[in-house]
């Protein structure tokens, strides 16, 4: 009994992870979820939990929870960036030690890539593109619940790294031979493996979801020549996730073979090249740049034509610019590793096609500055971060085509020029467009406004943190100060331009702080959205009462023109379209709720965390209860709730949308 | 208002008869893509460690043609007979659907045990895929593929009892129309990892 016990807390809290930081995220941990338990216990709360959220299909909830995780991993991600600029902020402080450097690094990347941009694009996808496209759901509502769940409890299993067993510590891509076992023989990368195993899975089965939403649910009228920008995003995105997370699934897959089951894929001794996984994993990495991109393009889209009250200019060059995008990200993977040694002729190849990649994204940038000329332009916040992302993204662009410049890369690569050139596209592009549209659609999510004061200063707190960090790690790159650097001593030159850009990483993070506020204050006192349509828009989702019933549509409309709603305003039709008649009102099947997805998503994690421990009876415990999953899953032909038509007229009465 | 697109459905087979069930085959399709890439990764990942023997044994003396060849028959007979399932679904004939269903589990049993045991056999001599890059993408070429087929028979199994218990409907013949267009999916990856893999294997 004593030996077992003590084999359990050496094997999950080995002496290396028993540091004060990682002894204080443990306490904070465990009386963070003190708290909650106590909370929902005393309130009752479980099993409203249970039925009204864990075993939801409805797409909006859905929806809600993926923000929720987003927002939580957004602020894990940039604490460990805040850790790393406190560390280089001046010469040899040593804040945090070079391993812990390491660790810190790789969940910040690799948070911020999956369990931040990625969720935080499903938010909106699930929020919106139903409502946009006047579907009643998505395609499939239970597979939509079993993605969430799978990347919900695998960044749970990529979480937990950080206090149970220790975190990954070889970058966010992972490349062997630093993975390889015999070199880093902690738990900490078979986390990494597994954990994005998991929720790669759920990330493929949401593309193929909104892949096939897009296609076949539209309204009726809504060719794909109408649909609006952001489902055509969400369409491009969809495709590229198709195409990109399998190469990933495999490279993850065969990782762990080697980890786990003393395969030979990358190893140095057996044949193995390491450079196939580089090949693989780029293979994803680079498309998986555009998926986290391009949805921030539908956004801006829309957001522009609202606020500029004009249609977008130039859609049909805007869409097939999307479409171009979508095709020339996979010809280009090369350029993340100019120095393998693939010979000048492959390099100029990837070079080229890299180059091309800007064209289409220029034709984007110009359309919506023309979009926005002469148009008579709202400055909200959602309008501001677009402002905002221009600039930005130009530079970040005009950076990448420097890169994409062979000998320039050979210069640059691995310096802070490139950190600054893919923060410049990832805040200035992803992560302004989500914000926007997080301003833009809240009052569809929620029923209120943000606050539009506060929302102003956290976007110039943000905005100019991010040039205040950003633009001096261009200076420290040509200077050559590598990345991943954990400290550096005085005499470089370095000092400086490092304390300015830890300073505005700590402005980035007050950004953060404000935004959270704002948040919650608007929850309390924000601006109730009554009309369904606050800002004038233009897309279907606009003619619904705010937040949308659960059937969203009491009637599926008919769609004539592109800018749909806009157009049924025009011409005086928009009443016509809110209000249904009592006889218009047709039973509903609704999906029922189920805690499938839930129990799928647990066995997952019981299978990751056994074999990140080599427990192997608890992974096949795990796998078993998958498995059992799946059967319920087959056997359960009972997935529909019928909605009575006095249901519904009763829920549009009360929304002051049913004729008398 | 009935949608358009319920009313081109009209005069379908019964799979595609429902709304819902077809776009439950859509999206069957796209699920078939990502596992196209799949393979097409670990297929990469072969021809590209084709020559990483390692300390290990060469494709040419490690293949052995004989089982494989009789892998392939197995494969590609059960791909006809689940063509057949399908066509007496099509008629309505539940019996000879079943039984043709029954029949291409069997097949697809055989080339599961005939692999195994040549892994095994493999395994026993000492042809571990820790032995060299080349055997690691082998197995894990022919093995995914044959982990395919077996969770393709656990799922027929499943579906075999769901027909027992509902009978034909539009939700059972979609699952059994999905289950086959799996199935001879697997069938082509099969013709290429045979091409490729055992013969392209023995020229080398």
């Amino acid at each position: 009994m004593q030996a077992a016990l003590s084999y359990l807390l050496h094997t999950l809290f080995p002496p290396t992870v028993l540091r004060p930081t990682e002894l204080g995220a443990d306490v904070l941990i465990l009386a963070t979820g003190v708290i909650i338990v106590t909370v929902l216990t005393r309130q009752k709360k479980w099993g409203w939990l249970w039925r009204e959220w864990l075993t939801t299909v409805d797409h909006k909830k859905i929806g809600v929870m993926y923000l929720i995780a987003a927002i939580a991993m957004l602020f894990r991600g940039g604490v460990d960036a805040l850790m790393m600029r406190t560390n280089l902020a001046l010469p040899s402080v040593h804040f945090i030690n070079a391993e812990e450097y390491n660790e810190v690094f790789t969940t910040h990347g690799t948070i911020m890539i999956f369990f931040m941009a990625m969720p935080l694009i499903f938010a909106l996808f699930n929020a919106i593109i139903p409502l946009m496209i006047g579907a009643r759901d998505v395609a499939f509502p239970r597979l939509n619940a079993v993605s969430f769940w799978l990347f919900a409890f695998g960044a749970l299993l990529f979480n937990i790294s950080f206090v149970v067993g220790g975190s990954p510590n070889a970058g966010w891509t992972a490349y062997p031979p630093l993975t390889e076992l015999a070199f880093n023989p902690g738990p900490g990368e078979d986390y990494y493996f597994m954990s994005l195993f998991i929720s790669g899975i759920g990330t493929t089965i949401t593309g193929i979801n909104f892949l096939v939403t897009i296609l076949r649910m539209r309204a009726p009228g809504m060719t794909l020549w109408r649909m609006p920008l952001f489902a055509w995003t969400a369409l491009c995105t969809s495709a590229l996730i198709l195409f990109a997370f399998p190469p990933l699934t495999v490279a993850l897959g065969t990782s762990l073979l080697d980890r786990l089951f003393g395969a030979s894929f990358y190893t140095l001794g057996h044949g193995g090249m390491p450079m196939m996984y580089v090949n693989l994993f780029w293979l994803f990495g680079h498309p998986e740049v555009y998926i986290v991109v391009l949805p921030a393009f539908g956004i801006f889209s829309e957001v522009v034509a609202t606020y500029a009250r004009k249609p977008l200019f130039g859609y049909s060059a805007m869409v097939l610019s999307v479409i171009a995008i979508m095709v020339l990200s996979y010809g280009t993977w090369v350029h993340h590793f100019f120095t393998m040694g693939a010979g000048p002729g492959v390099n100029v190849f990837f070079g080229l096609s890299t180059m091309l990649i800007a064209i289409p994204t220029g034709v984007k940038i110009f359309n919506w500055i023309f979009t926005m000329w002469g148009g008579r332009i709202r400055l909200t916040v959602a309008m501001l971060y677009q402002l905002a992302f221009i600039p930005t993204f130009v530079v970040g662009g005009a950076t990448g085509v420097l890169l994409a410049t062979v000998p320039v890369d050979y210069q640059l690569h691995n310096t802070y020029f490139l950190v600054a050139h893919f923060h410049n596209t990832l805040i200035g592009g992803t992560v302004f467009g989500l914000l926007s549209g997080l301003y833009y659609w809240w009052p569809k999510m929620f029923g209120y406004k943000l606050d539009e004061r506060q929302g102003q200063w956290a976007f110039w707190l943000f905005f100019l943190g991010f040039w205040i960090t950003f633009g001096p790690q261009y200076l420290l790159g040509l200077q050559g100060m590598t990345r991943r650097l954990w400290t550096y001593p005085f005499g470089f030159g370095w000092h400086e331009l490092n304390f300015i850009s830890t300073v505005g990483a700590y402005i980035m993070g007050a950004g953060f702080l404000v935004l959270v506020y704002n948040v919650l204050w608007s929850m309390q006192h924000g601006e109730r959205d009554l009309t369904g349509d606050p800002w004038d828009g233009r897309t279907l989702e606009w003619s619904l009462p705010s937040p949308a019933p659960e059937y969203n549509f009491a009637r599926i409309p008919v769609v004539t023109a592109r800018d749909a709603w806009w157009a049924m305003k025009a011409e005086g039709r928009a009443n016509q379209v809110k209000r249904v008649r009592p006889e218009e009102v047709a039973a509903l099947e609704l999906p029922r709720n189920t805690g499938m997805p839930f129990f799928l998503g647990l066995g997952f994690f019981i299978m990751g965390f056994g074999l990140v421990f080599r427990w192997w009876w608890i992974g096949i415990a795990g796998i078993v209860v998958v498995l059992a999953s799946m059967l319920w899953f087959g056997f359960d032909y009972d997935d529909k709730k019928h909605v009575h038509p006095d249901v519904i007229r009763r829920t549009e009465a009360a929304l002051g949308r049913l004729e008398a | 208002m009935s949608l358009p697109l319920e009313r081109e459905l009209e005069g379908m087979p019964l799979e595609f008869a429902n709304h819902e069930e077809s776009i439950k085959i859509t999206g069957f399709w796209m699920f078939l893509v990502t596992d196209v890439l799949i393979f097409a990764s670990l297929f990469a990942l072969y021809a590209v460690y084709q020559g990483g023997m390692g300390g290990g044994p060469d494709p040419a003396e490690f293949f052995h043609l004989g089982p494989a060849l009789f892998e392939t028959l197995l494969l590609l007979t059960s791909s006809f007979t689940v063509g057949l399932s399908i066509w007496a679904m099509r008629r309505g004939q539940t019996r000879a659907m079943t039984a043709w269903l029954l029949v291409t589990l069997l097949l697809g049993a055989a080339f599961v045990v005939t692999e195994v045991s040549e892994f095994v056999a493999d395994v026993a001599q000492g042809y571990t895929w820790h032995q060299s890059a080349f055997l690691s993408s082998f197995f894990a070429l022919v093995g995914t593929h044959g982990a395919h087929v077996t969770f393709g028979i656990l799922m027929a199994l499943a579906l075999l009892v769901q027909l027992s218990q509902r009978g034909l409907n539009a939700i059972t013949a979609r699952k059994l129309f999905t289950f086959s267009l799996y199935w001879h999916f697997l069938d082509v990856v099969w013709i290429f990892i045979f091409t490729v893999v055992y013969l392209g294997g023995k020229l080398t």
